[in-house]
């Protein structure tokens, strides 16, 4: 019995050390606001995709510029709703001020987000709003539909008087992001939903390989189309492989404007871009939550970042700004 | 968990091949007070609460899949399963069915399709790696068609959200009704495989299975259970994860069915059959959210938490290996 006995001195031990933690209070040691020290907490949806690098490293430099603490967790994969629920749980417990979050899915973190909130922590959304917005105190993102319809009207222009003839490669079904975009675009382009303009529709999930593929295979249905809506710059460059091994030029437009993606758009492979701004997204969301810790004063609302199309063949009646500007301050802070 | 004789000295090799769940039991240990002594928030009675709350999903489903590898099994598709579970619950209660119903129809959902599992392995003698291969896919696909891609939110004051309600025991430590259950689920398992024939056959079966038949056992019913009674816990599994985020998402949980075989293998089951346990996998399930925890709040990026956590997992399969061929 004496691996037992082993056992059971393991265990005691345990709650021994838990033991002398019941005195500590439920909620970590987070700082009263208005007490001088922001900790900002930055939750995205994944680590690797390049836009969520991009916010995570403004969000860090603009905290270390402004003096405050912070740290950066993410969810393993979009959709994880878990991993971000984890990730804020950590936080609170971490005792941060202010929680910055990507929200996987608008409604998947709510309670959690309730929780911190209750906590005293304040919670600002970055780059995608929730279901209801009122579940954070403030939204600092892309007005999605605005972006859709640049994109939209810019391809309408494009076409010169042309009747559309649209393929839409969409990003994740259900999502609130695409849907916006989506729908921004079909008012910019001046269509609705289902109409017989819109040759052909797939969902690509924001992914290059995928959007390759099914570009190819509604390709196979029908090269009777003259324009092509991307909801992002992966799905693009998807999409203009296909194009291009089919040897059919159109029109183009697509959303995102990263740096990599301003420069498809000087190299030809599609004609516009519409940039956003997450390093201005983070660097507000910062300064409000230094502000937050100082004063106590939150901000709340709709904060839009603004968009901007970017093009190298500029159409009259769509404020534009060519590739040179775009790749001075792609993701940038103007 | 077996009761060999004892003999008068044993090897570590021995020990370890006896006691598979020590092991585990050390590994976590050594974690929690590493974690202790390194960073000041660690060892706060609501921070080990929060760690054992966001192992409960993925802990439960390695309850279920202990059973299988014990048969020398595997299920890819059980965190495809719970998913749609969750979203067939979901849709159900918000479509004005009482909470109650949903809960019963989603795990009946996941039992039967245990059931299906089952009867391929053994009836068909199809590997369980390829049915549930098969399945995972089917059951992601359906899991976005019955959400038609939407995430369904529910009230979180609903019954299927209710695993997650938070109580005080002893006026200060923080306990979800899912913690008592997930508690209940392991002690009536660890009962079910250590004091019952059921049990027995689950290990000899896995062990050897012409041995098994030989000796009387009726290996495919055995493994045809242990395939329902696995569908069944992935069913509560779901109502966990409800209890968790009160909003089933058919994108969710992508990596739910590795997180679950790695619990499993962390606990010292062994992926060869015939041993193993479910107080193991507890530990497994434990050591990954401890280590999660404990390097976030030591500031270390979660892509080397992956990197740790692989290498735990060879470890463990390693130490595996190295015990069987010292005996």
């Amino acid at each position: 019995m004496r691996h037992r006995s082993l056992l059971c001195l393991v265990t005691a031990g345990l709650l021994a050390v838990s033991g002398c933690t019941v005195e500590r209070h439920w909620g970590g040691s987070s700082a009263p606001a208005g007490s001088g020290q922001a900790k900002v907490g930055l939750v995205t949806k994944t680590e690797t995709n390049p836009y969520f690098v991009e916010l995570r490293n403004a969000a860090s430099a603009a905290a270390q510029a402004q003096g405050a603490g912070f740290m950066a967790l993410a969810g393993q994969f979009d959709g994880d709703n878990d991993g971000q629920v984890r990730a804020i749980e950590n936080m609170v417990q971490q005792g941060v001020t202010t929680i910055m979050i990507t929200p996987n899915s608008s409604t998947g973190v709510l309670a959690a987000i309730e929780r911190a909130r209750q906590a005293g922590v304040l919670v600002i959304a970055l780059d995608t709003a929730t279901e209801p917005e009122s579940a954070v105190d403030a939204t600092y993102a892309t007005d999605n539909v605005a972006a859709g319809r640049q994109q939209g009207a810019y391809v309408k222009a494009a076409l010169g008087g042309a009747a559309p003839k649209v393929i839409m490669i969409d990003g994740t079904a259900g999502s609130t992001v695409d849907t916006y975009r989506h729908n921004g675009f079909l008012e910019g382009i001046g269509l609705a939903d289902g109409d017989p303009a819109i040759v052909g529709r797939d969902n690509a999930n924001g992914d290059q390989s995928i959007a390759q593929q099914k570009m190819e295979n509604l390709l196979q249905r029908t090269t009777d189309l003259n324009a092509v809506y991307t909801m992002n710059e992966p799905t693009a460059r998807g999409a203009y492989a296909a194009l291009q091994a089919r040897g059919l030029q159109l029109v183009m437009g697509s959303i995102d404007g990263g740096c990599q993606g301003v420069q498809n758009v000087r190299d030809g492979q599609y004609d516009a871009t519409v940039m956003q701004f997450p390093r201005k997204m983070a660097e507000q969301g910062v300064t409000a939550a230094v502000q937050y810790a100082k004063t106590g004063q939150k901000p709340s609302g709709f904060i839009d970042t603004g968009s901007v199309v970017i093009t190298d063949r500029p159409m009259p009646g769509v404020p534009s700004q060519d590739t040179a500007w775009g790749l001075r301050n792609c993701w940038g802070t103007t | 968990m077996t009761t060999h004789a004892r003999a008068e000295r044993e090897t570590l090799g021995e020990f370890f091949l006896r006691a598979p769940a020590i092991g585990p039991a050390l590994a976590l240990v050594v974690a929690v007070v590493v974690f202790s002594l390194s960073t000041s928030t660690f060892l706060e009675l609501d921070n080990l609460s929060l760690v054992v709350e966001q192992s409960l999903v993925v802990g439960t489903l390695a309850l279920g899949q202990t059973l299988i590898i014990l048969t020398a099994g595997i299920d890819l598709s059980n965190a495809a399963a719970m998913v749609l579970a969750t979203l067939l619950m979901a849709k159900l209660l918000t479509g004005g069915v009482p909470g109650i119903f949903a809960l019963v129809l989603g795990v009946l959902v996941t039992a039967l399709l245990g059931l299906v599992t089952g009867s391929l392995v053994t009836r068909i003698k199809l590997p369980p790696f390829i049915v549930t291969l098969g399945l995972f896919t089917i059951l992601t696909a359906v899991g976005k068609l019955v959400a038609s891609g939407q995430a369904v939110p529910i009230a979180p004051d609903s019954l299927l959200a209710w695993l997650g309600t938070r109580r005080y025991l002893f006026g200060g430590i923080p306990v979800t009704y899912g913690m008592t259950l997930a508690l209940v689920m392991y002690l009536v398992l660890w009962y079910s495989l250590t004091r019952t024939a059921w049990g027995k056959h689950v290990y000899a079966v896995g062990n050897a299975p012409e041995a098994a038949r030989l000796s009387g056992i009726k290996v495919n019913r055995t493994v045809v259970s242990v395939y329902l009674v696995a569908g069944l816990i992935f069913g509560i599994a779901a109502w966990q994860a409800l209890g968790r985020v009160p909003n089933a998402d058919p994108n969710a949980y992508q990596l739910g069915n590795l997180d679950s075989i790695t619990a499993v293998v962390l606990g010292g089951t062994s992926l060869f059959g015939g041993r193993g346990s479910v107080f193991g996998t507890m530990m497994g399930a434990l050591i990954v959210t401890v280590l999660r925890s404990g390097l976030t709040q030591l500031g270390v990026d979660s892509l080397y938490q992956d990197v740790a956590t692989g290498a735990l997992v060879i470890a463990a399969v390693a130490v595996d290996r190295l015990a069987r061929r010292q005996k």
